[in-house]
């Protein structure tokens, strides 16, 4: 449970003057639910897009999946999944045209795909909607296979950018559900959001404000520590604070 | 490899489903071939004319009336006042103002010369110069036989004469639809090619499945050649649909290799859909891939060589022309299809595609980061 997938070191990110991500150092284990919290432009999603390759940080050193960020950024690829907050599977394409695409981007075997995909669909109990566009999904289906989706090729982590905005709590519950089965199968898991409930689920969460780390810990200590009855109390206590 | 065909089969899907896209690659070639080849035409066909006889004497009538005969005059109206013919020209009700001046078969029988007055409308200059010389040719043929007429005399003849007889080659009959037709082709393709290329990028964007696809392993190669292919096959397919139609309704005589020009073309679109993938890394919406391919489209057909034979244009223009690819592909597509020239003809529009697309593809691939 101690060995390492993600290793962060003094990472900063500038844009222009403004410091997004100032001198952040934090480590996530193989297996674990990482909870990364901030209010709105605490700088959560400028560090998630810095750990996926898809920005480059100013300066610090960062290895995701064993694999240094800035001159093995495809091998990173290859072991990460991610889900940005922005829905982001093909609404013009069925759900099965989705799972075959992403697949053949990830070289998974025709073989091997139908296979998973099977599975995918069991799971989500929605194998008579196999050939269905994704715009006409409601939006908790959607966010359901866009996370299967970013697991499907089986990575090492993945990533998930407020993955439940905008849906119910039964639904974020169901999805959180994912989140678990997930981890189980030995999938680091790090997520961003703005739910404290959710916050709670997590192996352990870091606090971020004003692109600094303010507290991380797990969120019975964290709890203990600011002493207060949930996560809720311990991020306005944070960032009260910090003001 | 099998990652590029992943892409192509996921563009081909997306333009199936979407219907608006669908009836453009079918309705633009049948639009623009059927209304532009016929309406674009210098081929002059009707002049008219406001005639102000203040002679009325049978010499006038009959050089009326010769003018009426031609093909290309109608006299539209009459008047003995020449001020109303002007307002006729300001107006743009006719073309031409005729006036006979007073004593006109007088003036000609008794000092054998007479004068006209001829005003014409002048805003379209070619038009213009082209209606005056006609005009000027009938009045000349008028001037001849009159001479001929009156004097009893035989029509003049010099003892050593050179008669020129004019064929025109590759058009004999100046058909202009058959000049037009592959002008008209050669813009429509770019056009659908580098709205197709552009749009189908910057719309991951909008939609954030680019996102999706940065976190993947994929090569930007890769997904920029899966892009490109599918496109590449639709403009080709438009190409070939043009042809037809041009083929069909046209008559166009197609002279040259069908394989030259298939060629040709796919070597073209890879270029303007490069420039097409490169406009939308820049453009973060569709509008701006719109306004920027507008733009692109506006200089590449006007400096192209449609319209205005681009060896008239001043030299730096023709040196700009150079970095135009419609007006390299306009050239070839005339040259194969009217005259039927071959490859070793095509050498140096050649060389200047190859340029061409390798640089644009070069700037699409330099500028597509997956990394921001």
């Amino acid at each position: 449970m101690k060995e390492k997938v993600i290793e962060v070191r003094n990472l900063v990110k500038k844009f222009g003057s403004f410091v997004a991500n100032d001198d952040l150092n934090f480590d996530v284990f193989k297996g674990e639910i990482f909870g990364f919290l901030g209010a709105n432009g605490a700088g959560k999603t400028t560090a998630m897009k810095i750990l996926c390759g898809l920005s480059s940080p100013t300066s610090g050193e960062v290895k995701v999946a064993g694999f240094d960020i800035y001159r093995e950024t495809e091998k990173v690829k290859r072991n990460i999944g991610y889900m940005s907050q922005k829905f982001s599977l093909y609404e013009d394409l069925t759900i099965a045209e989705n799972i075959r695409f992403f697949s053949g981007i990830y070289g998974i075997t025709p073989k091997n795909r139908k296979a998973k995909q099977e599975v995918l669909l069991k799971n989500l109990d929605i194998e008579s909607s196999k050939d269905s566009l994704i715009g006409s999904l409601p939006l908790g289906w959607k966010q359901k296979l866009a996370f299967s989706v970013a697991i499907f090729h089986d990575p090492k982590i993945v990533f998930l950018d407020e993955p439940t905005g905008g849906v119910d709590p039964i639904t974020r519950r169901k999805f959180w559900d994912l989140i678990y089965e997930t981890a189980n199968r030995g999938i680091t898991v790090f997520v961003t959001t703005h739910y404290m409930d959710e916050a709670e689920y997590c192996n352990r969460v870091s606090i971020m404000n004003e692109g600094r780390i303010e507290a991380l810990d797990t969120p019975e200590n964290l709890k203990k520590q600011y002493s207060a009855k949930n996560m809720d109390e311990v991020f306005l206590k944070i960032v009260r604070k910090a003001e | 490899m099998k990652t590029i065909f992943y892409v192509i089969q996921k563009e081909f899907i997306q333009v199936k489903r979407n219907k608006v896209m669908l009836r453009m690659i079918v309705m633009i070639p049948l639009m623009q071939m059927l209304v532009l080849v016929f309406a674009a035409t210098f081929d002059l066909k009707n002049v008219d004319i406001f005639l102000v006889d203040k002679d009325m004497s049978s010499t006038s009538r009959e050089l009326a009336s010769k003018l009426e005969a031609s093909p290309f005059f109608t006299i539209n109206n009459t008047s003995f006042n020449p001020e109303e013919g002007e307002k006729e020209l300001l107006r743009n009700a006719d073309d031409m103002v005729l006036v006979i001046p007073h004593g006109f078969e007088r003036n000609l029988i008794r000092d054998d010369k007479a004068s006209l007055q001829l005003l014409v409308n002048a805003i379209d200059g070619q038009a213009a110069q082209l209606g005056y010389s006609y005009a000027a040719s009938v009045i000349r043929d008028f001037n001849k036989n009159i001479i001929a007429e009156w004097k009893g005399l035989p029509e003049f003849k010099a003892p050593y004469q050179i008669n020129t007889v004019s064929r025109y080659w590759y058009n004999s009959e100046l058909e202009y639809k058959w000049y037009m037709a592959p002008g008209v082709l050669s813009i429509l393709v770019t056009l659908i090619g580098l709205f197709l290329s552009g749009m189908s990028l910057v719309k991951e964007k909008e939609q954030g499945t680019i996102e999706q696809l940065n976190v993947t392993p994929i090569k930007k190669i890769q997904f920029l050649t899966g892009k490109l292919i599918p496109f590449v096959i639709i403009a080709l397919f438009d190409l070939s649909f043009g042809l037809l139609i041009a083929k069909l309704v046209f008559n166009l005589p197609i002279v040259g290799s069908l394989a030259l020009i298939f060629g040709m073309g796919a070597l073209y679109l890879i270029g303007i859909l490069g420039l097409g993938l490169f406009i939308s890394t820049i453009a973060d919406t569709q509008q701006q891939v719109m306004f920027v391919t507008f733009f692109f489209m506006m200089v590449f057909i006007l400096m192209g060589g449609i319209f205005t034979p681009v060896e008239s244009m001043p030299k730096w223009a023709q040196w700009i022309d150079q970095a135009n690819p419609i007006y390299h592909f306009m050239r070839i597509m005339r040259m194969v299809v009217l005259k039927g020239s071959g490859f070793s003809d095509l050498i140096h529009e050649f060389v200047a595609l190859c340029i061409l697309g390798f640089t644009f593809l070069s700037l699409a691939v330099w500028r597509y980061r997956k990394t921001a």
